[in-house]
């Protein structure tokens, strides 16, 4: 499959050098090509007497086939927007549209790889079935299965493990096979959680690759959760940091990186150093407190 | 103690157990039993036991050698095993069903958490003069104190393990859209697994325990009975070797039921083995 660039739906102004805030641009009437749009979403977590306002306000969509980082401070609302987004979560106010139908349960078509992969394997099962539960789940015909299960570990290079039991495994392995099981449902939203948080550095790089190729090879559209801002520069379209709690988004990052990236190449060209930077300034703000329209945390 | 049995194996390779966990914990406990049985033997023997009351090893041995030609003996042993296992059977089920039921239900839960924990210290005991009254000493008075006595202990495990699905993996299923069927087979059942075994086992034991009480006090046909009837002719040793079948059942119980745990958690941390 071809590599789909759709153009970032963006007010912004013509200047895209400079990165650029786009809060609040949600007015813009849907455009087919969005394949999600958050708008205002809100979470107030109540519990036991204490209240969190985990996330105050995020605005932002991503158009079909883009792949967008999300990073910022620990304790922002990442996992919460995440699992806002996933329909796993009731939100306070706002809401999330996802190829045009309002959100309000876990939508078809999307899968989640969590944060703590290792919890997200059913033990009980081997491999193998880990990723095709889902599957069967979809209805799909048994010699169908297998051929994507099997395509899905030869992807990420697990073809010998399918027999093995998920903590058998290393938690590089294990969160190989959650990709392995969200890449195999073929969905047309990816959502992933801080994935690469656990493993070495030398499987991180292999897995961001291995990321970037199945998006380009699947057209997916994905939402990248990390908090390497390296990461976030390196894998994505465009990188939304956010301030931290209560969340608001600080600054919507266009990367206008060359498509074709590389480990070494791309992260020693001076743009990435730029762009790197801008991002890590902007984390850092927001870790002070920093945020957007001034207002006092 | 291993080491006295094998000192050689010992010496070679000092670092590594002797023998493996589970032939020393089987050594060991086979050696416990043994010493029971030469203190029985020679307690009477020294005369600090009136053997009246307690009878030597080699008398229990003896009685118990004559009990298992008598056919009556095994037709009280098949009686009892009978009763046991009906009413294990009929606990498991009742226990696990209503256990997913109630655990899979929170307003189920809600509504009954105070009258399980109402009913379930009551022992069992205290219902045999109702159920004297019903049944008189026919095997369903034993039934009923069984199933009573083992469906607490099963339904308050599997409560426990439908309580115990990890939130990611909830959130997974969720995510995936599995429909309630799926979860209940490929979530919440394994997860309550482990649960139900140790369920199984606990309410085996107390179901074998309820068995014989009700033999040998309402006088239900099976071994508990023979019990009774021995100790009130002065058959001393024969109840004895009453007692100590009772009590080989029970270790067989116990066997069988971690075989079981065995082979159902496999993949269970407690179980769990390297590739091989
Ligand atoms: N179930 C919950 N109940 C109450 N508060 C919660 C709950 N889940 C998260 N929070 C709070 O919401 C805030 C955001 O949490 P969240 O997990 O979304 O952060 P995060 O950005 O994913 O952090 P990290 O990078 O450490 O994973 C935190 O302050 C957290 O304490
Ligand atoms: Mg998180």
């Amino acid at each position: 499959m071809t590599s789909l660039f759709p153009t970032t739906r963006r007010t912004a102004p013509a200047d895209r050098t400079r990165p650029s805030t786009t809060p609040g641009d949600h007015v813009s009437t849907p455009s087919s090509d969005v394949a999600l749009d958050v708008r205002a979403l809100k979470k107030i977590y109540e519990g036991a007497g204490r209240q969190v306002e985990a996330v105050r306000d995020l605005t932002f969509s991503v158009a079909r086939g883009e792949l967008v980082c999300i990073v910022g401070p620990s304790g922002a609302g990442k996992t919460t927007l995440l699992r806002g987004i996933a329909g796993l979560l009731p939100l306070t106010s706002g809401e999330v549209v996802l190829d045009g139908a309002r959100v309000t349960g876990p939508p078809a078509g999307m899968a989640v790889v969590f944060q703590e992969y290792g919890r997200s394997l059913f033990p009980w099962l081997t491999v193998r079935q880990n990723v095709e539960l889902p599957l069967k789940e979809k209805g799909l015909k048994k010699a169908e299965r297998r051929e994507k299960v099997e395509a899905a570990l030869e992807a990420v290079g697990l073809a010998d493990s399918g027999d093995a039991h998920p903590w058998q495994l290393s938690g590089g392995m294990q969160q190989r096979v959650a990709i392995a099981r969200a890449v195999a449902y073929e969905p047309s939203v990816l959502l992933m959680d801080e994935p690469f948080a656990a493993v070495d550095a030398q499987t991180r790089a292999d897995l961001e690759d291995l990321v970037r190729t199945l998006w380009h090879r699947l057209g997916v559209t994905v939402l990248f959760v990390t908090h390497d801002i390296e990461e976030a520069v390196y894998l994505g379209q465009r990188v939304l940091v956010l301030s931290n709690r209560p969340t608001v988004i600080l600054e919507d990052v266009t990367v206008d990186l060359p498509d074709v990236r590389d480990q070494l190449e791309t992260r020693s060209t001076a743009r990435f150093a730029e762009l790197r930077h801008h991002v890590y300034e902007l984390v850092q703000k927001a870790k002070k407190g920093y945020r957007p329209d001034g207002e006092a945390v | 103690m291993a080491t006295t049995t094998a000192p050689a194996g010992a010496v070679a390779s000092p670092r590594r157990p002797v023998l493996s966990g589970r032939t020393r914990d089987v050594a060991l406990g086979g050696l416990g039993l043994l010493c029971v049985v030469v203190v029985l033997q020679i307690l009477p023997a020294l005369g600090v036991a009136d053997p009246t009351y307690l009878p030597s090893s080699t008398d229990i041995g003896a009685a118990l050698g004559r009990l298992v030609t008598e056919p009556e003996f095994w037709t009280a042993f098949g009686q009892t095993l009978r009763g046991w296992a009906i009413g294990l059977a009929v606990a498991m089920a009742a226990g696990v069903a209503a256990g997913v039921l109630i655990g899979s239900v929170p307003l189920l839960r809600a509504l009954t958490a105070s009258t399980v924990e109402f009913l379930r210290p009551i022992p069992s005991v205290a219902l045999i003069p109702l159920v004297v009254l019903v049944y008189g000493s026919q095997p369903q008075s034993a039934l009923i104190l069984v199933v009573y006595a083992s469906f607490w202990q099963v339904l308050v495990q599997v409560l426990y393990g439908v309580a115990d699905v990890d939130p990611v993996v909830r959130d997974t299923a969720r995510s995936y859209r599995f429909s309630r069927l799926t979860v209940l087979r490929q979530v919440v059942w394994p997860t309550a697994l482990p649960y139900v075994v140790t369920g199984f086992r606990l309410a085996a034991a107390v179901a074998l325990i309820l068995e014989i009480t009700a033999e040998l006090v309402i006088g239900v046909p099976g071994l508990g009975q023979r019990i009774g009837v021995s100790q009130s002719s002065g058959a001393v040793a024969t109840t004895y070797a009453l007692v100590v079948v009772v009590g080989v059942i029970g270790v067989a119980v116990n066997v069988l039921a971690r075989q079981v745990e065995r082979r159902v958690l496999r993949w269970h941390p407690s179980i769990r083995r390297e590739l091989p």
